[in-house]
């Protein structure tokens, strides 16, 4: 008798049983009340097998690659520690870039995970809400990988243990956290913009150039396998975005006005959020890849011309702040360090004036602004710390109710002059940093009049820490940040003196002399 | 007109509503052409204050450490709310001067423009 062999699946067949064969359309309910969330935006979606999925990746696969990588990156982490791979970095300033990433970006993958597994549930077709679930696991590794490279910093340097319990209080955080507030309380579809569209294709790397271009060059061999790990999530990613908005403007001419909305909105949020990203580059790697300018350049000027180029066939036009983020280029990084440094008091990481042959770079790499605006100041900071009077503002900010920066950013055009701009909505006054942000406001004012500004909640007694007395006789509003924050004192002030700079010279003087 | 699209009636109170501060009202100050301090402070403070208590105890804590801070000519300041130019008497109090919540008073000092006049 002849055996019968079934005939082995093909991949495109044993894909399609793989994802698309596993949806089904609801009946005992009507499917737009299982599925409120893609109407209600506007985005109108005729045909949801038209969805083109950008990469054929069943779950089976997945998680063979992912264990595989997994296995490597810890391999990697756990030679780096147990080799003390932390005294091979730079100079012990590299560190305090780890600081800032982790206290920044980790969480808010952690909220990334969160916002595509939203997505996934609430999109209709198939071949979008698997992409969006294994989105949603890849952002979830990140954070967890993240976490696991720096924390072993955390035995030997101060400032990386309450980045969670810091996250949503501490003030410079807190435009991280709006941007994806924001993103997470939109609609799927504006999620897919923002998140998978504006931050994935359009900004992510210039966040990879400091962080794993940047650990690599400084020694970093954990935090750099980190980045290389993650990198062919990212290319995913990026698909998924692209192809998200391909095929709004595919289905509905309607669909076009509002998703250039978002992209003009998506845009600014990311690059009012890479401000300090670019701050990382041009002052905190002790070895310096390439100017925040040059990275400007080429990830966003050229690479996104040539996006916009590919999109326009949809309608697309660029989005509306490309050119005074060029502008700005020449600008935010100084302005952004500035800020930092004024307030030695109230960051978990140092701040430091750069060594004269670092301040050369920057003139050399910031021809047109550098010498003329920025770089007298750090030269009067200096001989101010060396005379015993290091600056150390004690002030509150002002911030923008939109992107939550602090309001520091010049008038387009006037270096010389602070940009305000400022709206009256139900009797009350809001102010911005830019006509970006106003605009923002004035689209959705409902949405960021409930904005989280660390200042404000402060001065009305919101951010006290356990067992403050409220009724006591001096009691005074927001007095007490430092300890609402579990702000660590050794991981205050400038770098010179602090006590990570003394235990790096100290540890590796062990390690190379006798 | 508002863009905002929701499933269900969204509405929420303003986080920074004057309600909120027990009394007292948000103001911004800010120094122009003076960057040093990267960005205007903010106080909370009730609407009786002086405005001269803002200059001799706020202003002068937190602008003193600036060379120019010294070199001020008081007659000659100009000092504007928001955008718009305004007059402000030392010895009345904010709300007598119409300062308002959340106001922003920015002011300008003729020729003194920051450390070797970059604006910081």
């Amino acid at each position: 008798m002849d055996m019968k062999v079934s005939k082995k699946l093909g991949l495109k067949e044993r894909y399609t049983m793989m994802t698309r064969d596993l949806a089904w359309d609801t009946t005992f309910q009507p499917m737009d009340k299982v599925f409120p969330q893609v109407g209600y935006e506007g985005i109108k979606i005729h045909d949801w097998d038209k969805w083109e999925d950008p990469f054929r990746l069943t779950m089976d696969a997945y998680w063979k690659y992912q264990a595989e990588k997994e296995r490597k990156l810890y391999a990697i982490l756990d030679a780096f520690n147990q080799n003390n791979g932390h005294l091979s970095v730079t100079d012990a300033r590299y560190i305090n870039v780890l600081k800032l990433f982790l206290g920044s970006t980790p969480p808010l993958e952690l909220m990334a995970a969160r916002g595509f597994s939203m997505v996934a549930r609430q999109m209709v077709g198939a071949g979008p809400r698997v992409a969006c679930m294994m989105q949603s696991v890849d952002e979830y590794r990140h954070f967890q990988t993240q976490i696991h490279s720096i924390s072993n910093y955390n035995k030997f340097y101060n400032g990386l243990d309450e980045f969670a319990h810091q996250q949503s209080r501490m003030w410079y955080l807190s435009d991280g956290k709006s941007f994806f507030d924001d993103a997470i309380t939109a609609g799927p579809f504006e999620f897919m913009v923002a998140i998978g569209f504006a931050f994935e294709y359009v900004l992510t790397n210039i966040l990879f150039v400091p962080f794993i271009s940047g650990a690599a060059y400084n020694g970093d061999m954990a935090a750099m396998t980190v980045g290389f790990s993650a990198q062919s999530d990212e290319a995913r990613h990026m698909t998924l975005g692209l192809e998200c908005i391909k095929f709004m403007l595919e289905q509905d001419p309607d669909n076009l006005p509002i998703v250039q909305r978002w992209i003009d909105k998506w845009t600014w949020r990311g690059t009012r959020k890479l401000a300090s990203v670019g701050m990382m580059m041009d002052y905190m790697l002790p070895k310096r890849i390439m100017s925040f300018k040059e990275a400007w350049e080429i990830y966003f000027e050229q690479n996104g011309t040539a996006l916009f180029t590919d999109l326009a066939r949809y309608g697309v036009k660029v989005p509306k702040c490309f050119g005074q983020t060029i502008e700005e280029k020449e600008h935010i990084t100084h302005q952004s360090w500035i800020g930092f440094y004024m307030k030695p008091d109230a960051c978990p990481f140092h701040t430091w004036i750069p060594a004269p042959d670092e301040l050369d770079w920057l003139s050399e790499k910031y021809p047109n602004t550098f010498d003329k605006y920025y770089r007298p100041v750090l030269e009067h900071f200096d001989k101010q710390e060396k005379a015993g009077k290091r600056f150390n503002n004690k002030t509150q900010p002002m911030n923008c109710q939109v992107c939550v920066s602090t309001i520091k950013f010049n008038e387009p055009g006037d270096p010389m002059e602070m940009c305000f701009r400022e709206t009256v909505y139900k009797g009350e006054k809001f102010h911005f940093c830019s006509d970006h942000c106003k605009e923002i406001f004035e689209d959705e004012p409902e949405k960021y009049v409930q904005t989280f500004i660390s200042s404000h909640a402060a001065l009305q007694g919101k951010c006290e820490p356990e067992g403050s007395d409220v009724n006591a006789h001096d009691y005074r509003p927001g007095a007490r940040m430092h300890a609402y924050w579990r702000m660590d004192k050794r991981a205050t002030g400038d770098f010179n003196g602090s006590e990570d700079q003394k235990n790096f010279a100290r540890w590796r003087a062990q390690a190379t002399k006798n | 007109m508002t863009l905002l699209k929701t499933l269900a009636p969204y509405d929420f109170p303003s986080s920074d509503a004057v309600e909120n501060y027990a009394g007292r009202q948000l103001l911004y100050i800010n120094w122009e052409r003076h960057r040093m301090f990267s960005r205007p402070f903010v106080l909370a403070l009730p609407p009786e204050t002086p405005f001269g208590e803002i200059i001799d105890t706020h202003m002068t804590d937190c602008f003193s450490y600036h060379p120019d801070w010294a070199q001020i000519d008081w007659s000659a300041v100009q000092w504007l709310n928001g955008s718009s130019p305004v007059v402000l008497d030392r010895d009345k109090s904010l709300a007598d001067n119409g300062i308002g919540h959340k106001d922003l008073i920015r002011f300008i000092t003729p020729g003194l423009d920051g450390i070797a006049g970059s604006g910081y």
